[in-house]
């Protein structure tokens, strides 16, 4: 076999803290070899991107340190190098793109300058030379015009422009190892896929390493040549790609793959990982998932497993797996996984609870002394729905569709400009003060980021009887802090929580917190903005069953709005796909999932990642960004992006057209066949 | 361009005529002429007669805001209000209560302020940011939590201290420059160096320490890291990234008062004898002349408010996010 | 007899340190509100600095209870009690040799001989021109020239004895107390303190309050019959003025911002959370004070006063109350000079608050606006409260020295520090020069400053949000 490329031995960072020292790298060994992808997945806080920061050696002193181990590039030791010779090693043998293109950037640099500067100092050009470098390298990753967009700075680039521009600084010193830190995480899902596919074309014309960190099984799927997995600051399991997927080694890494939503999974709860990752700031003597693993016994709680080769290609950390320790084991039989009863359905409505028709919400820009409207920012733009009672509808699209938008308007937090929302028949939009008041108990929201959701200064029980007291529905002290323990055990808390603050809480757990202060109210509508986009996929499953047993209990109604599709297919029963301000697919999940028809709804679809191969379906690749809602296209908003766009669509917005009891579609494509079946 | 300055100065007319309203009530309002002409002339021992002819020398005699005596618009015009409050608009000062032309003084006082108050201006700026970067290259160590301390102490220190314990050290006891007066033209650089050397000493504990904070905060930033990651060197992280995007709030905090660098330093210019502004100001203090004192206060909020104006159009210019409008 | 007077600054003085006890109590349950306090304690130089604070503390408050003692009675006659017009306070009362004790003019630190030359008759009968003794100040010493040194260095170390034989007590009352909270033996609860292994560094603390304790003894002690720091162009004292002078450091540090506090936060929070024409108010409002420049403001506003207390003179029963209604307004005008920062600052924050979720949340629950900007709003601003009410401490104790300089400051019977370097600056041409008046104001505003930055610093590393780390 030939050299690797990167051989890291036993690496080890620490990092001080005010709550203590942690260890988010603790003894990591792995190989990259030349040309070949690898990734680090795990899920948030196991120490990947510290993994990577110490390789780079950019670990935030003094507060981090890197304290034992080698990291070999090409039989080079970069850690004892001194300070200006591994200045030569960044961007030059290794670079290294991040997460955030949004503030990866420098905002008072134009982005020519900023590639110059990495090609000036690594290829040693200078003047027009180096200019006409920077104009191939912006070629190189897919930016049009680069003449012009070289003068620009990066505000005036969309995020996945930006990504691209950090990966042309990256390419500028022509590394031989390239690691991405999450580098789609904060993109839109047609943009991840861009920049994947840029990924994988630069790697192949290049042979370049890629170190590819991701917390997406989906991802690494797409991407891999070998997979390692991390948890709580070490590798768990480390594989070839394929036999990874076939069959996961380490039971965490079983467990990933159990606990990701799919609509074959609709029937029943998920499988959860219980409890939270270990604090990285304890001693670890023992298998560090020992308390989250349903086969762990008491070896498992006393020695530190080794590591395990199952295969050529396979190797993992795990009792288990060790011939020695599994005899060792008492009578072993796993765990019967928790109760898989068949959920009911709830069927088809009769009259629907919830009814938004020709919704609108425009935001006026204003603009000088007078504030004169000068503009308006479609955020919504006749947007008609119904949601049934006990229903779960799922609202679609990517950032900036206006689908937080629609629901905030609903609760009446943004008024809509026009359209009306019944509510039980009950108009909202006409409904003030006190009578709006009254009216709040029935419909509750849920957000997206459980850290700032709740008012860091506030008990837990106070934040929970919040409602309970604007609304004046339990006057008696008493009796509310009896109903406010009641919630806490049926959200599954301690009761004790109610006396804490909502930091003393993981991320989970505080999105339990808000669920049960919605609940406090008795809803019978809860709007539940991306209440999973911000959590891991163990703690994602957790919530997604918590949700679907309190429907199941109270015959709740949700409007749910995600831009993650397998989330929708496990859990919604209808589901409309959102571009720019309006709906442009809508019907059962199986009629959109299965069938979808709109042409973005199928690049939608086939831009998510997909972890089973031989399901994977051909890209179909959407060009440039979403339009800004102020100034959206003229007819079609999507024809600028669609493959499929005529002249017609550049003039005219389609009207809906109905493919089945439930599937309606705003496209052209399909007007000729509704109005023969009219014909019909 | 002009058309935002435009915009501007209609924003800022509200506010100067709140500016008016305020002088104008502290000064007529709170007390009566006859109050402040009995001031004056001595508490005791004044005769009404030599408060009505005060009071007629310097036209305080009028009425306050409607003249019931005077036909047409004298009704309005000849009165305390306009005569007094609303011929600042049009920077028309008047008299002083000493007799002297306001707007004469202040234009032949305001070079003197502007030798001592730009210099101080420019350099103590230069020497905090020099500081404040050495600081920064040093973050988190000793020398940085030394230096800190040491700014801390600098900035305690009240800053009669710097310019009594100045004038001594370098006037008296070294006798390198004199210790007050000033000159015209080239010769007033001896009678400066040591009022700006003063200034520039008494600002940097403050000075520094606030633009350290500002690099600090700019350091932690993710495009530093990115720069990092390039193989860029320390200086280069520093002066390339670092500084250019510091100077922003820097730069734009300092434009604020740019043009109220003609008002001059009060006590810098009494203490050292400089015929500025500030001085003018301090000795209409103490002789209680309050037609001057109104007409700085109307003056500096003038100034300010071009300041601000300043600050807008410098963040357009150091800040490619920022546009006009 | 005597007849309590409460100055208005006395009784917001009296105020500010109810509602700081209030507080405390207040937060004692409560763990956020508890923590930063805690982290503050952790840091070595605040508790240091916090020791010198209250040090001073103590004497402004001593200095804040005001009385008025009653004459003595002559004659069977007088039925009613008369009230002398001159309004003491405990402090004078404690602090008295030092007032009375003045002598002709100016005289060096621990001089026994005045600073200028005047003739006198001597023993023989023969007038000669030389420095003639002092009054008081060493005048118990038959050969001053000889004795002093001796004298000075005696009566210094038996004072340091016991304030050393003082604090030795104050030490065991803090470890028993700390022994107690713990449950913890006290010889191993000395052990702990004295290694410095505790948690709030106690060891740096009880060292700072030592210093002080034999500092004060040994100053006291000389005070007696020394003038320590020397006397003034009058023959005062100018120990006694720096340290009447304390209190008006603090009325102008404390109650400006007292002042300026309510307006502040109350219309910050509500131009940002309300917008629309009460923001433009409100932003007009402190755009057009903020536009004047604040000496100017100021000074035009204290003339003015100046003019009217001139004028109302019966509107004042004692000096005392006339120039501490001049202080008193002196902290509203300074209040009203300063408080436009801190409403920005504010009024940003709501902005910020207003869109966050939890806000949000207590929106869809129906809960009232004036609800939400008190329960939500407020107590997630008043970390930035706090942070620039501790840094404007220090930079309004300093500006009390510049404004009073300028003659726009306290009223010139008020002690401060500014009046003693104003009264001070004119002798700086003498030879040899007079330097122990400056020196005084100087150091004793340095140590107050230097103490209220440092700890200002950690109450902001703690606070913060931005500052902590992870």
């Amino acid at each position: 076999m030939n050299e690797p490329l990167l051989r890291v031995e036993g690496l080890r960072t620490r990092f001080e803290t005010r709550g203590g020292v942690l260890h988010p790298v603790d003894d990591v060994d792995f190989d990259i070899r030349r040309g070949e992808t690898f990734t680090l997945l795990g899920e948030s806080g196991c120490g990947k991107s510290m993994t990577a920061l110490s390789i780079m050696r950019l670990i935030p002193a003094p507060a981090g340190r890197i304290v034992a181990g080698r990291v070999l590039l090409g039989g080079e030791d970069l850690l004892s190098l001194p300070e200006a010779a591994m200045r030569r090693v960044r961007g030059k043998r290794v670079a290294m793109i991040f997460q955030e293109p949004m503030t990866s950037l420098n905002p008072v640099l134009t982005i020519g300058e900023q590639i110059a500067e990495s090609v000036r100092r690594h290829r040693g050009l200078k003047g027009a030379a180096a200019t006409r470098v920077v104009l191939e390298l912006l070629d190189a990753v897919g930016i049009a015009d680069p003449e012009q967009r070289q003068r620009e700075y990066p505000h005036q680039l969309s995020g996945g422009m930006k990504q691209r521009v950090m990966i042309a600084i990256a390419l500028a010193g022509e590394p031989d190892l390239l690691i991405a830190d999450e580098p789609t995480t904060a993109l839109d899902v047609t943009i991840q896929a861009q920049v994947l596919a840029l990924l994988r074309r630069l790697q192949r014309e290049r042979g370049m390493a890629i170190l590819l960190i991701t917390h997406d099984l989906g991802v690494v799927s797409e991407m891999a040549d070998q997979v390692a997995v991390m948890y709580a600051g070490q590798i768990v399991e480390q594989s070839a790609r394929a036999p990874f997927f076939a069959a996961p080694g380490h039971p965490y890494s079983r467990k990933l793959f159990e606990s990701l939503p799919e609509i074959e999974k609709r029937a029943q709860p998920l499988a959860v990982i219980p409890g939270a990752v270990p604090s990285l700031a304890r001693a670890f003597t023992a298998c560090r998932f020992a308390d989250r693993c349903d086969f762990a016994w008491q070896t498992c709680r006393e020695v530190v497993p080794r590591w395990i080769r199952v295969s050529d290609a396979q190797a993992a950390r795990c009792h288990l797996l060790d011939a020695e320790a599994i005899q060792q084991a008492p009578e072993h039989a796993p765990r019967p996984p928790a109760h898989l009863a068949q959920r009911q359905r709830t069927p088809a409505p009769v009259a629907p609870l919830l009814e938004v028709d020709g919704l609108k919400v425009h935001f006026p820009i204003r603009h000088g002394l007078l504030k004169r409207t000068v503009g308006q920012v479609y955020a919504v733009d006749d947007v008609s729905f119904a949601i049934g009672r006990g229903r779960t509808f799922a609202l679609v699209g990517e950032s900036g569709c206006g689908k937080t938008t629609i629901g905030k308007s609903i609760l009446q937090l943004i008024r809509p400009t026009a359209g009306s929302v019944r509510f039980d028949g009950e108009e909202l939009t006409t409904l003030h003060g006190e009578r709006l008041r009254r009216r709040r108990s029935d419909f509750q929201i849920i957000f997206q980021d459980p850290f700032s959701s709740m008012n860091p200064r506030m008990l837990v029980g106070d934040i929970v009887e919040e409602g309970m007291r604007a609304l004046g529905l339990e006057p008696d002290p008493a009796r509310r802090r009896a109903r406010v323990e009641a919630l806490l055990d049926q959200v599954g808390l301690p009761r004790d929580a109610l006396r804490r603050y909502p930091h003393e809480f993981s991320g989970g757990q505080r999105q339990r917190i808000c669920i049960a202060r919605a609940l406090a109210v008795n809803p019978r509508l809860l709007v539940c903005d991306e209440p999973t986009s911000a959590l891991d996929i163990s703690v994602q499953a957790q919530i997604l069953n918590l949700l679907q047993r309190l429907q199941d209990e109270m015959g709740l109604s949700y409007l749910f709005i995600t831009h993650n599709l397998s989330v929708v297919a496990y859990l919604a029963d209808e589901v409309a796909v959102m571009y720019l301000g309006r709906i442009v697919e809508h019907g059962t999940v199986d009629e959109v999932l299965g069938n979808p028809r709109h042409p973005y709804t199928q690049a939608l679809l086939s831009a998510i990642p997909v972890i089973d191969p031989s399901a994977r379906r051909e890209v179909i690749r959407l060009e440039g960004d979403l339009p800004s809602p102020a100034r959206p296209p003229s007819g079609c908003h999507f024809h600028i992006r669609c493959p499929h766009a005529t002249p017609q669509c550049r003039t005219h917005y389609p009207a809906v057209t109905r493919l089945g009891a439930s599937h309606t579609v705003r496209c052209f494509l399909y007007e000729a066949d509704d109005a023969a079946e009219a014909g019909c | 361009m002009l058309n935002y300055i435009l915009r501007r100065v209609l924003y800022a007319l509200p506010i100067l005529v709140g500016v008016n309203v305020i002088t104008f009530v502290l000064f007529f309002v709170v007390n009566t002429p006859d109050d402040m002409a009995r001031m004056q002339l001595g508490m005791k021992h004044v005769t009404p007669e030599a408060v009505e002819q005060w009071k007629q020398e310097r036209g305080y005699d009028r009425p306050v805001l409607y003249n019931g005596a005077a036909a047409g618009m004298d009704r309005f015009t000849d009165t305390i209000f306009f005569d007094k409050s609303l011929r600042l608009f049009v920077f028309d000062f008047g008299p002083s209560d000493a007799g002297r032309d306001i707007g004469h003084d202040i234009r032949q006082r305001m070079w003197a302020s502007l030798a001592l108050a730009v210099p101080i201006f420019i350099i103590g700026m230069l020497t905090n940011i020099t500081v404040a970067l050495l600081i920064a290259l040093f973050r988190a160590t000793y020398v940085d939590v030394v230096a800190v301390v040491a700014l801390v102490v600098l900035m305690s220190i009240s800053g009669l201290f710097y310019i009594i314990a100045g004038q001594y050290l370098v006037g008296k006891l070294l006798h390198l420059v004199p210790i007050s007066g000033y000159d015209d033209g080239l010769n007033a650089v001896k009678f400066v160096i040591l009022p700006v050397l003063i200034g520039v000493v008494g600002g940097i504990g403050s000075g520094s320490r606030w633009y350290r904070t500002i690099f600090l905060e700019e350091i932690g930033k993710d495009y530093v890291r990115t720069a990092r990651a390039k193989g860029a060197p320390e200086a280069a992280v520093l002066f390339r990234h670092v500084l250019r995007n510091a100077l922003i709030p820097i730069l734009t905090g300092a434009v604020v008062v740019l043009p109220l660098l003609f008002l001059g330093s009060l006590i810098m210019e009494s203490f050292f004898g400089i015929p500025g502004l500030g001085s003018y100001t301090i000795d209409a203090i103490n002789t209680q002349d309050f037609a001057v004192v109104r007409s700085m206060v109307f003056l500096g909020s003038v100034l300010y408010i071009i300041g601000l104006m300043l600050t807008d159009i410098s963040y357009t210019l150091v800040d490619p996010r920022v546009r006009l409008n | 007899m005597i007849k309590p007077v409460i100055l208005w600054t006395d009784a917001l003085v009296y105020l500010l340190i109810a509602a700081v006890i209030a507080f405390a109590w207040y937060a004692r349950g409560r763990e956020h509100l508890r923590a930063p306090w805690a982290r503050v304690l952790e840091s070595r130089i605040a508790i240091v600095s916090l020791v010198i604070l209250s040090a001073y503390l103590a004497v402004a408050l001593l200095d804040s209870l005001h009385f008025r003692p009653a004459l003595e009675q002559r004659g069977e006659q007088a039925q009613e009690t008369y009230y002398s017009v001159e309004v003491l306070s405990a402090l004078d009362v404690i602090a008295r040799p030092l007032k009375e004790r003045a002598e002709k003019t100016y005289s060096a630190p621990f001089a026994t001989r005045l600073y200028a030359r005047e003739a006198m008759e001597g023993p023989d009968g023969v007038t000669v021109w030389d420095y003639p003794r002092l009054r008081h100040g060493g005048a118990h010493l038959a050969d001053p020239d000889a004795g002093r040194a001796g004298d000075i260095a005696r009566r210094a170390l038996g004072a340091a004895a016991a304030g050393g034989a003082l604090w030795l007590l104050l030490a065991a009352l803090v470890v028993a107390g700390i022994a107690r909270a713990r449950a913890e033996g006290f010889t191993s609860t000395l052990a702990r303190v004295a290694a410095g292994r505790t948690r709030i560094p106690w060891r740096a603390g009880l060292f700072a309050a030592g210093l002080l304790i034999v500092l004060a003894a040994a100053a006291v002690r000389l005070a007696g019959v020394y003038h320590i720091l020397g006397t003034d162009q009058v023959g005062q004292d100018v120990f006694y003025q720096a340290v009447k002078s304390i209190r008006t450091a603090l009325v102008i540090g404390t109650l400006t911002t007292l002042v300026m506090l309510p307006f502040a936060v109350l219309l910050g929070i509500m131009a940002g959370y309300l917008r629309g024409w009460i923001d433009d108010l409100i932003q007009y409002l402190y755009t057009t004070l903020n536009s004047i420049p604040g000496v100017l403001l100021i000074a035009s506003a204290i003339l003015m006063l100046q003019v009217y207390i001139d004028t109302h003179p019966e509107l004042f029963q004692t000096d005392a109350e006339r120039a501490d209604m001049r202080l008193l307004f002196l902290c509203l005008i300074l209040g009203v000079t300063s408080w436009t920062g801190l409403c920005r600052l504010l009024r940003g924050e709501a902005l910020k608050l207003r869109e966050v979720e939890y806000v949000q949340a207590a929106v869809a629950f129906g809960v009232t606006r004036l609800r939400i900007m008190t329960r939500h709003l407020l107590p997630n601003v008043m970390h930035i409260v706090l942070i620039t009410v501790v840094l404007d401490f220090s930079g309004l104790v300093l500006a009390e020295a510049v404004l009073s300089y300028v003659g726009v400051g306290v009223d010139p019977s008020t002690e401060s520090w500014g009046n003693m370097i104003n009264g001070a600056r004119l002798e700086m041409a003498r030879e040899p020069m007079v330097w122990w008046s400056l020196a005084a104001a100087f150091a004793f505003m340095f140590t107050l400053v230097l103490a209220a930055n440092l700890f200002s610093d950690a109450v902001r590393d703690a606070f913060d949000p931005r500052l902590r780390g992870g």
